[in-house]
């Protein structure tokens, strides 16, 4: 069964088309004299609200230590696998030796990442943080892939609640000078 | 044990439940075997019971009998036997299963004993989670999140202990994750007989040492890293190259000697990582050698071959086969083998042969073992050449005879199989004027003067079985691919056979050689690939009892002739 739709035939009023008009130059000239809202962006960039879930970085602590020791429970929780770590194990010339194991790389995958924050989420040590940078460019994959290095750049220094490592270090010199052992 | 050799099953209560389990068998054992896990550290199943760690506690007790009369005592509430409980709980390990033995492992008295000494276990256990090699297959652990009481009271500070000790050449210890659990104490003194380990100081400045002037060097140390059940002992090689969760188990056996070593070998994406034994109490137990380990490394070894080549030159395997067949029928031909084929190998090997007849000699790899998992007989499956009929007689170390017929050119071609042929005798200028097949996995003096290379996969890289010294028949699965473009060795054998007889590769399933082979072999006529089970097939080897093998007695094994010699008087 078609259902026939009767159409009226138009008010004249409708016909003049005014009323259309002066409606819509209403809403236009509203709209021109409200504050601006559209950013030129990239010039101006917006305000990144607290808990933004940005590129994923990784950071340093506050005496500059990288936080990260591989121990790649963010490699195993990763959803998308973005993320690849080569552990390694810290020489024992370096500053940090108390801590043994740290990465020798630590690659993401740009292209993979889905910002889900669960590697932030799982991390022991508090080294991986999603940060506020949300723009990635680039012209190939490969760089796309981002290593440790560029990663560290990213993430900069976050202070640090724990200084786990500094104070186990302590312990082992209190330890060494003849302290409770 | 009763009189007809057979271990006597006795009834046994565990949480209300009745079973039946051997008599005197360990209770943690007898708790495990019906799927009740009593949590433990200082017990393992081949060790000396310590009973030190006080994790196994249970509550016990036994049916109660009139002490005057010796007759049962009622309950006449339930008609049955009363429950005598000891008021105190007692350790699983140090008890064995007798007949009515009552256990609780569910109680709260049980709970709240876990509870205590998992506290104690982690009041001085380093936050190292993170960087221990352990976690993920750490009891401590996992009884921590079973057991414990999910939070920490303990505010003082934790000990300071040394950690990075090299213990020995291939074993690093972290003295703080120690929790004086003795197993590796044990496993030095009764398993590996060289007592190096052991725990000096006091109270919590106990610490595991080598005795002074000695280090943990044994080839069995990195057995010491496996039953550890933290993450104390590690193994140098391993350390720090990957979360064992990754990892994926494979069931394998290790190609060292003719003990038939059962392993597990873990891999991740195609990379082998490390082997492990693998418990079969009827072959190594849970043990297995340092050096049995590092055989995994061949795998990504420089000398692999990769390409199947003519004349070095590389070619395609349609072309290589070819070839190899012209030059196997300008015969005649000889092939030279060895007891590191599989057996379905070595079966495809006697196709070929009974094909294009020709002489089969197996080289033999002898060097003294140490009478206990390494044996002289230094490949895994000479049996499987008798048994296939591959061989009637033992392997030779050197190849005399062919030697001879090289030089008087009696013999034309040889095919060689994995054999590096100047080791055994024959010089490279002879083999460079004889018509060569070479099929091996790794280059050798023998392969670079080889007319046709046909490179072949590792143990690790196919799946197969292996007859060792007990003619026990035991299979090894793939754990990782083999490089790109090659097969398994039985195609490769099923492509030659295939281009001799004038007909199309087949490309035969284990399941299609194991038919083949049970039609052909008697001692193999019941046996089905699929069936093998995993702790191995003993096979009748009386057949055999006559040949003079060269292993000597070791763990689980003591020679025929030997034991034929004492019979007679």
């Amino acid at each position: 069964m078609s259902k026939v739709v009767e159409r009226k035939p138009l008010t004249f009023l409708e016909k003049t088309y005014l009323p259309q008009i002066v409606g819509g130059l209403k809403i236009t000239l509203q709209n021109a004299f409200r504050p601006k809202v559209t950013l030129q962006y990239p010039e101006e960039r917006p305000p990144i609200p607290e808990g933004y879930r940005g590129v994923p970085t990784l950071v340093r602590d506050p005496n500059g230590r990288e936080k990260c020791v591989s121990c790649q429970l963010c490699e195993f929780v990763c959803p998308p696998k973005a993320i690849r770590i080569t552990p390694g194990e810290i020489p024992e010339e370096s500053e940090s030796v108390h801590v043994e194991k740290g990465p020798e790389d630590f690659e993401i995958n740009m292209l993979r990442c889905i910002y889900c924050g669960m590697c932030q989420e799982v991390c022991p040590e508090e080294a991986i943080f999603l940060q506020d940078i949300y723009s990635v460019v680039g012209t190939t994959r490969e760089e796309f892939v981002y290593h440790k290095q560029k990663l560290y750049e990213l993430g900069g220094t976050l202070p640090d609640e724990h200084y786990k490592w500094d104070k186990k270090k302590a312990a082992t010199e209190r330890a060494a000078a003849g302290g409770h052992h | 044990m009763s009189d007809n050799g057979q271990t006597k099953m006795v009834p046994i209560n565990i949480d209300g439940k009745d079973f039946e389990v051997p008599e005197g068998m360990n209770l943690v054992d007898a708790c495990e075997s019906v799927g009740v896990e009593v949590p433990h550290y200082c017990y393992h199943t081949h060790l000396s019971v310590s009973g030190n760690c006080r994790m196994c506690l249970v509550e016990m007790g036994t049916p109660m009998r009139d002490r005057a009369t010796g007759e049962p005592i009622m309950d006449d509430e339930t008609g049955k036997q009363k429950i005598g409980w000891m008021p105190k709980p007692a350790i699983a390990c140090a008890s064995k299963a007798a007949p009515g033995v009552h256990i609780k492992t569910q109680s709260e008295l049980t709970k709240s004993c876990r509870e205590g000494v998992m506290e104690f276990l982690l009041a001085n256990h380093p936050l190292d989670c993170p960087i221990c090699d352990q976690a993920g297959e750490c009891r401590l652990q996992e009884f921590a999140t079973d057991y414990g009481r999910g939070f920490s009271r303990y505010v003082e500070e934790k000990n300071v202990k040394p950690k990075r000790t090299v213990l020995g050449p291939r074993v690093t210890l972290d003295n703080e994750r120690c929790i004086l659990c003795s197993r590796c104490v044990r496993f030095c003194a009764e398993i590996d007989k060289n007592p190096v380990l052991g725990f000096t100081e006091r109270g919590s400045h106990s610490t595991l040492t080598c005795y002074p002037g000695t280090q943990l060097d044994s080839n069995y140390s990195l057995n010491t890293v496996d039953i550890c059940p933290v993450g104390a002992l590690t193994s140098t090689d391993f350390r720090f190259k990957m979360r064992v969760w990754f990892l994926k188990p494979t069931k394998s056996i290790c190609t060292e000697s003719s003990a038939g070593v059962n392993t597990e070998v873990w891999s991740r994406e195609g990379k082998l990582y490390r082997v492990t034994p693998r418990r079969n109490d009827e072959v190594n137990d849970s043990w297995m050698t340092d050096s049995g380990r590092m055989l995994y490394k061949m795998v990504e070894s420089e000398a692999r071959m990769q390409r199947f080549r003519i004349d070095g030159q590389v070619c395609t395997l349609g072309n290589a086969v070819l070839r190899a067949r012209e030059l196997i029928q300008l015969g005649p031909v000889a092939y030279v083998a060895s007891g590191h084929l599989s057996v379905e190998e070595q079966a495809m090997l006697r196709k070929l042969v009974e094909k294009e007849p020709g002489s089969v000699t197996f080289v033999g790899h002898t060097k003294e073992g140490d009478g206990r998992l390494i044996t002289n007989d230094r490949t895994p499956n000479v049996r499987g050449g008798l048994v296939t009929g591959l061989i009637k007689e033992l392997p030779v170390a050197e190849l005399d005879k062919l030697r001879r017929q090289l030089e008087s050119g009696e013999i034309k071609t040889v095919v060689c199989y994995g054999e590096d042929l100047t080791k055994a005798g024959i010089p490279s200028e002879l083999l460079k004027k004889a018509n060569l097949v070479y099929l091996g996995t790794h280059r050798n003096a023998t392969s670079d003067v080889a007319r046709v290379l046909l490179p072949t996969l590792t143990v690790f890289e196919k799946t197969g079985t292996f007859i060792n010294q007990q003619f026990r028949l035991q299979k090894f699965y793939q754990a990782v691919p083999g490089p790109a473009g090659l097969m398994p060795d039985v195609y490769i054998l099923d492509a030659l056979l295939a281009e001799c007889a004038g007909g199309a590769p087949c490309r035969p399933t284990l399941e299609q050689i194991w038919q083949d082979l049970a039609a052909k072999v008697d001692i193999l006529a019941e046996v089905k690939f699929n069936k093998i089970p995993e702790t191995g097939l003993l096979l009748d080897g009386s057949a055999y009892a006559g040949l003079p093998f060269c292993e000597g007695s070791g763990w689980h094994f003591e020679p025929q002739r030997e034991l034929a010699a004492t019979s007679k008087f």
